[in-house]
This record gives C-alpha cells, structure tokens and sequence, in this order.
C-alpha cells in the first residue's frame, strides 16, 4: 500500500513490551473511517457512532476506546493511560506514546482522572485542552441527559448509562471555562458519542 | 498513485492534522495551529483545504472541488485530479452527489445537507491581520475576545461611506465568542454559513492555521443596529437560468460596455436550466 | 447565447506539454544531464539544496533540471519531496571545528592558527566575461597542489572567548523544536529561528542584513571567519544507542563578531551572528549571521525597531517557498470577489452622485 508511512503500522518505541494483540486490519483505511466517527460524534455531540475495531482486543479496553487510541494517539501525543498492564503493552507498541500523568496529557484513558484535574488549556491556546476516552456501561439515543449546544439544531437526548458519579456536576464547571475546556469522547462496546467542552448537559 | 500513501499523506501526519480538526470542531470558530506540511501543490493555491480533505477523505467519499463556485476553474480541475490520482475516489460536479465538497471563495447556492462537508480554502485565516499584522498580538485578542478593533474599522467604514465597505472576507462571528474569518467567499454567501446542517472545515496551510464551524451553530456577520449587515449581488438575472437570488459572474462581451450576468455556481445554474428545459 | 468556458483540463494537460517542450529546447542540442547540472552548477544546486531544507545533491541537480533553472522552484520541488519522507530522528550537532576546511577567511585578524586559505572564490577574480567559455572545450589548467594542512584550525570565535571578550553561547541539552513539524508561534527561540533562517531565501536575508549595515539596526558586524568545507554527519540511532558515522556534507559557515555595549548583568564584549548552510553559500550564511544578530536585539536590551530586528516581520516572510506561491497566486481566479468590490464601488459612486 505505501512505501513511506511510517506511522502506518504503529511507531514501535525501545524496550516496548511486546503485544499479541493486533492493531486496525486496515492501518490506513479503518484509521480513516474511525476518525470519521470521531469527527461526526464531535460535530453532532450525543449522536452514537460506531467505529471499526481491531479484529482482537487487550483485555481493559473497549473496542471503541481501542480504535480512538489508533486513530489518535501516537508517538507525538502525550497520553495517561490506566487500563491494566496488557492494554499498556498493546497501546506502547501500536502508539508508541509517551506516558504522563493526568494533568500533562493531551489524551486520557483513566477512570480515575477527574475531568477538572485535566489540562483545559489556556485562553490563547484552548485546543491544549485535553480529550477524556471515557469507558461506559451503554450509549443510546432518545432519552436520557439533554444536550444542546453547537452541532445540535434543538436538542439531542443521549442516555449514558455508567457515567462517574459527579461527571454532570463537574461538566458545569468544565462548560462555564470555555472556550478552556476538556473535550469527552464516551466509549461503550464499538460505540462512541462525543461532548466537546461547548456543550450543555442538563438531566434527562 | 505508487509510492504514496492513499490520499498522499502519510498516517502521522494524517494524524496530526486530524488532531487539529477536532480541536476545531470541538471550539467553534478558534484557529487551530497545525503542523502544515508541504503540499505539491503551491502555498496559496489550496494547501490547507487540500490537507484538511485529504485527512478527512475515505474511499466511499464523492469529491467535489469548486473555484470561484466553478467545478471547471483551472485549479478546481488541478486539485480534482490530484485526489482521483493519491485517492482513487471518485468526483462529481453535482453539489447534491458529493459527499466532500473542497471549496475556494464561494459557498453553493444548493442548501448542504447533514451528510455533507464543506472544505474551504483559506488563504489568510487572521479576520482581525489587516488591522493588526502581529500574530502574537490578535492571538492575545482572540483570547480576550477583544473585537474592538474591528468595530471601529467598520464604524469607520460608514463614517466615510454610510455603509460597511467590505463586500468579501466579511469577518462573522461564531457561537457567539470568536471573531472568525469566512475565507474570501463574497458577503453575500455569509447568511449561509449560519445554523449550515453541513459540517464546515477551514484549512490554511501556509498561514498553518484550522478552523471549524459545527453543524447548527450560529454565524452572524458584524454590524451594528442601525446598518444591518446587507449582502450585495448585481441587481440582474442570470442571463441562463433567470435565477434573481443567485450570486453573479458579470462576463464582458464586448470592449463598449457589453456585459451579460451568469450564476457563479455552474452546477446550480445548469440544474436550473434543465428543469426550465423540462417544463417547456 | 452565452457558452461558459469548458475543457479546463485538456488545457492544463496541453499547457504541461508545451511546457516539457520548452524545457528541452532545441532538440538539435545535446540534453543536459542532471549530473552534469549537479557538477557544473554547483552553487545552483546548493542554493537549492539550503531553500529547500534537503541535503541531496542529485535530488537539487535533477530538480534544477525538472525547473528549467528556477531556483525558487527547485526548492520547492525538494521540499514537497523532502515531507514525504519518514522522519528517524536528529543528527548530532555537526562539529564545523573538526571541518575538512576548503576555504576559511578572518576579517579580524591578518593572520592566524591554520591561517587565511582562499579555496575555490570568485573573490578577486575579475568580473569581465571569459568568451574561452562559451567556446565549447578543454579543461581548466589545474590549480596547484599544496600538502593538505595538518594545522588544527580553531574559531576565531572560540579564541576571543577565552580571552573573556566574547559572550558564550548557553550550553542547552532540550531537543530543539522543529519548525516543519510544529507551526511556529512567537517569540521564537533561536534555534527555530536560526532554523527558519537556513531554510530562508538568499536575497530576502542579502537585503535585509543589508539594511543593517546602512542603519536599519546596525550592529557593527565583522567577518570574525567564514569556513566552508566538510564535515561528517553523526547519527545515534535510538535502538543501537551508539553513534555512527552517516558520511560528509559540505557546509559554510559564517561567525559575525559584532559589538555589545553591555548591561547591567553583562560587561561589555563582543556577541556573534551565526549562519550555517549547506554546500558553499557564503553570501546566504553571511547575510543570515547577521540577520541571526539583528534578531537577538531585544534579548540583549537593545532597540529593536527596525526590519531586521522583528522577528515577526522576518521569519514569516523569509521562507521563499511559501511567499512565492502566495504572491503568485494572485493569478488565480479571483473574479467572485471582484465581482463583490465591483458591485461595492458602483453602490458607492451612485451614493456620492445622489448627495450632489
């Protein structure tokens, strides 16, 4: 397919831990159609989207949060990740990204990172804001929080079953600093929806 | 195209600038540095658009490439085939078919639909340059939201004209906190902009700057109460398809003052024509 | 009826032949070959190689070629090659003090340790135009042959600094941005600016450390040495974890000796410009050396209002690549605007004639 992505497959980095578990079938075009998801679920937040997957996952990770990592992670990204030591191994070697704790990382997988410990950037530079891939019980459409906000043209009800427990109360807190602000991607089974900061949540 | 990845990026990159579009997207009307790359096209000629769809662009998409809102402009026709050749997807002229439309100074006169993306071209994403070139200095008033500037260029404009002297490059603002330029498109495509259903990218390469536009999310063009913003067309019907709320190319037909006016968008006017056709 | 202009393809496919054909010119000449351009227009192939940030001899001649001796062009051509490549990381700091010197000149000192050697300049050389040339023909008489110099040559730099007189550099180990990665956002540090300043077009730094010397900044410059000659190119790749040896490039170097009244921290002494640049370009490391000074006006409290000392006005327009397809895209079509300015002028000129 191409002589010169290096980044295709994956940036191995040294004394990775070796996986058995692979990346995308397709590097380049399951990569393109993740991020389609992604970028729709942003556009439209609480629209459910689903993402292609690895054909085998680590234990730990979603298939959804799994191909969130591929399509966006890597080598340039600072990530916090706390999703057991198969899923570091499998993420080490197919994004190769370097690890920080949770307040310097760009992308978060960690349920116990709270979503105003995250970097929300600064007034100049808010894309700094860090990006949450939050692991939920289930995702659907119809009823549930009411969301409304850039991207919905009245309003979107998403049900989000297994959200942390102040995550609405906090969401206040992370709404009211914008254009500052941490952007969420919710992650159940191959299904994602997305909350970027601008976003207002009100329950359902 | 051997020896290129599909759609010529390659991942990281494709990565990066994917990055970048969600951070857009994710702050309306913010201009998102990137790390743009060199293109093998000309900086000027459509770098950013061409990195933003090239990293947006999937084997199933319908490309559609317009300039000055003509899919048969020398560079529409260039950028066209530079993605039928690194992507092999297919292309269209018909704003309905496309799923992708990459655009250069107009919107289409077709209202888009959900399922579509509109890519512009940006040649200088600064709304606020002209008044003040430093970089370090508007981003500091972005973040601010400090607009007073360019209110006071545009009461400036109507002290000396009685209206708004700004026909192109209308600056609009966004979800109500960003100052944003909407690309030299004519301020009679402006209005389209607001609550648009499609998602609308913005790529400058060369200035190395993304900005994004969500679906249903408000664009209003700066004007003050008592001059309303009004978008200005050539007070004529197009002389092909008699379209009188289209947006016009005057075509000179002789040196003595001989002119006709014909739609900008071809796709729109050839459309109208064939349904006049039809119902004759 | 009115017919809208079609075909724009098979116009460009036509323009693109005609071009090929002018590029070859007249076919009863002998084709020029990229070697050939790569080894009798060396300087061309090495300003190419500087603009266009890739240190490929081949790749610069065939590119020149390709641009039918457009140099802005042929940097492009390298550069939109040059971003398709994968990245394996960055070299170590070429050491210019360990250079195979072919040419290396003080303007400081008359003489000095491996003293002044001329090399391959047209200094000196009369500018009248040698018709022997254009005959086609022979091989220059060869220049003589001296002993290779066993004589260590040290900067002249490193020299003043011993005595105290110039400011040293600070030491930094922090892995240096990359401006053809990350956008650059100001201020810019020096290394991404020395960066930009590499990559930057010959004749917008030329005028520009120009300007300095006729006032627009003036930082008392001196040649304290231009060296021009090779230097090896170590790497250490991460998975070996030693370094190897990736082979020699020629590169020129140029260290400005320029005056520093001092401060409240800082005695008086001697500051340096720096320029650095692939192949044998004296007049782009010169005038990049002291563009390099100009710029560090502000961090040395001194006025900083001239061109050449805003970092802003000079690193966002150095780059010829990006100013030349900016400026030349005015002949894009941009009737749609026009269309708007035109419609703009006639409303505003039938306001001006109703209030007569």
């Amino acid at each position: 397919m191409s002589t010169n992505a290096p980044g295709a497959t994956g940036t191995k980095s040294p004394g990775a831990t070796s996986t058995t578990f692979p990346g995308f079938a397709d590097p380049v075009l399951d990569a393109q159609a993740s991020f389609r998801a992604v970028l729709q679920a942003m556009s439209r937040p609480g629209q459910v989207q689903r993402v292609p997957h690895p054909p085998e996952l680590p234990p730990g990770l979603s298939p959804a949060a799994a191909a969130v990592l591929l399509t966006l992670v890597d080598a340039e990204t600072r990530l916090c990740l706390n999703a057991g030591p198969v899923a570091a191994a499998w993420v080490r070697f197919h994004c190769g990204a370097p690890l920080v704790a949770a307040g310097a990382a760009q992308f978060v997988l960690d349920s116990e990172a709270g979503l105003l410990a995250l970097d929300p950037g600064n007034e100049e530079e808010p894309e700094r804001g860090a990006t949450l891939i939050l692991e939920v019980a289930a995702l659907a459409e119809g009823s549930g929080w009411k969301l409304t906000g850039p991207g919905i043209r009245d309003e979107h009800r998403l049900q989000v079953r297994g959200a942390p427990a102040n995550f609405l109360a906090d969401w206040v807190t992370n709404r009211a600093r914008t254009p500052c602000g941490v952007d969420v991607i919710l992650c159940a089974g191959d299904a994602i929806a997305a909350l970027p900061r601008s976003v207002a949540i009100e329950e359902g | 195209m051997s020896g290129y990845n599909f759609a010529y990026l390659d991942e990281s990159t494709k990565r990066m600038i994917r990055r970048a579009i969600l951070k857009a997207v994710a702050i309306p009307g913010h201009q998102v540095p990137f790390g743009s790359r060199e293109m093998p096209l000309p900086y000027g000629w459509g770098t950013g658009g061409i990195q933003v769809t090239a990293a947006v662009l999937g084997p199933t998409d319908v490309l559609k490439v317009i300039d000055q809102g003509s899919d048969d402009t020398t560079n529409a026709v260039s950028i066209r085939a530079f993605f039928r050749r690194t992507a092999g997807i297919a292309t269209t002229e018909s704003t309905d078919a496309a799923t992708i439309i990459q655009t250069r100074h107009r919107i289409p006169e077709r209202k888009l639909r959900e399922d579509q993306i509109l890519v512009y071209q940006v040649p200088i994403p600064e709304p606020l340059g002209r008044l003040e070139p430093r970089i370090a200095e508007t981003r500091r008033m972005h973040g601010m939201a400090d607009y007073g500037l360019m209110h006071v260029k545009l009461y400036e404009d109507i002290a000396r004209h009685g209206h708004i002297a700004t026909s192109y490059s209308y600056p609009v603002m966004v979800n109500g906190r960003y100052l944003m330029s909407p690309s030299p498109i004519p301020a009679f495509d402006n209005p389209k902009m607001d609550q648009m259903p499609a998602l609308q990218l913005f790529g400058a390469g060369r200035e190395k700057r993304i900005y994004a536009v969500p679906p249903y999310t408000s664009v209003k063009s700066l004007d003050f109460d008592d001059h309303p913003f009004r978008p200005i067309r050539a007070p004529h019907a197009c002389e092909l398809c008699g379209s009188r709320d289209t947006y016009l190319d005057e075509v000179l037909t002789d040196d003595v003052g001989g002119r006709i006016f014909v739609c900008s968008d071809t796709d729109f006017c050839a459309e109208r024509q064939a349904m006049k056709e039809a119902a004759e | 009826m009115y017919v809208a202009t079609k075909g724009g393809e098979r116009a460009i496919g036509a323009a693109h032949a005609w071009l090929n054909e002018a590029r070859r010119g007249d076919p009863a000449l002998p084709e020029l070959t990229a070697a050939q351009v790569e080894a009798q227009l060396g300087l061309a192939v090495d300003r190419v190689m500087a603009e266009g940030s890739c240190h490929d001899r081949g790749l610069a001649a065939l590119a020149v070629k390709q641009s039918r001796g457009d140099l802005i062009e042929a940097a492009f051509l390298l550069r939109a090659y040059r971003t398709t490549l994968p990245r394996f990381g960055a070299s170590q700091p070429l050491d210019t003090n360990a250079m195979t010197i072919q040419r290396r000149i003080s303007a400081t000192y008359k003489d000095l340790p491996g003293g002044q050697v001329l090399g391959p300049t047209f200094d000196y050389t009369h500018r009248l135009l040698d018709f022997r040339l254009a005959a086609a023909g022979g091989l220059p008489s060869g220049a003589p042959e001296a002993e290779p110099s066993t004589e260590a040559t040290p900067r002249v730099t490193e020299m003043l600094a011993r005595e105290g007189l110039m400011q040293r550099e600070p030491a930094c180990e922090d892995e240096p941005g990359d401006l053809t990665r990350e956008p650059l956002s100001f201020p810019a540090d020096r290394s991404l600016r020395l960066q930009a300043l590499a990559r930057g077009d010959e004749g917008f730094l030329l005028s520009l450390g120009y300007s300095t010397q006729r006032g627009y900044g003036n930082n008392h410059p001196f040649v304290g040495e231009i060296r021009m000659g090779e230097v090896a190119v170590g790497f250490t790749p991460p998975e070996l974890g030693f370094e190897i040896d990736l082979g020699d490039i020629t590169v020129t170097e140029c260290q400005m000796v320029n005056q520093f009244k001092g401060s409240r921290t800082e005695p008086p002494q001697f500051t340096r410009g720096y320029g650095l640049v692939f192949g044998h370009g004296e007049r782009k490391a010169m005038s990049m050396a002291l563009v390099d000074r100009s710029l560090r006006a502000a961090d040395l409290g001194e006025a900083a209002d001239a061109p050449a000392q805003q970092q802003e006005f000079v690193l966002s327009h150095c780059d010829n690549v990006e100013a030349t397809g900016f400026v030349e895209h005015l002949k894009l079509p941009h009737y749609v605007d026009f269309q708007s300015e035109l419609e703009n002028v006639r409303t505003m000129r039938a306001s001006v004639e109703a209030a007569k």
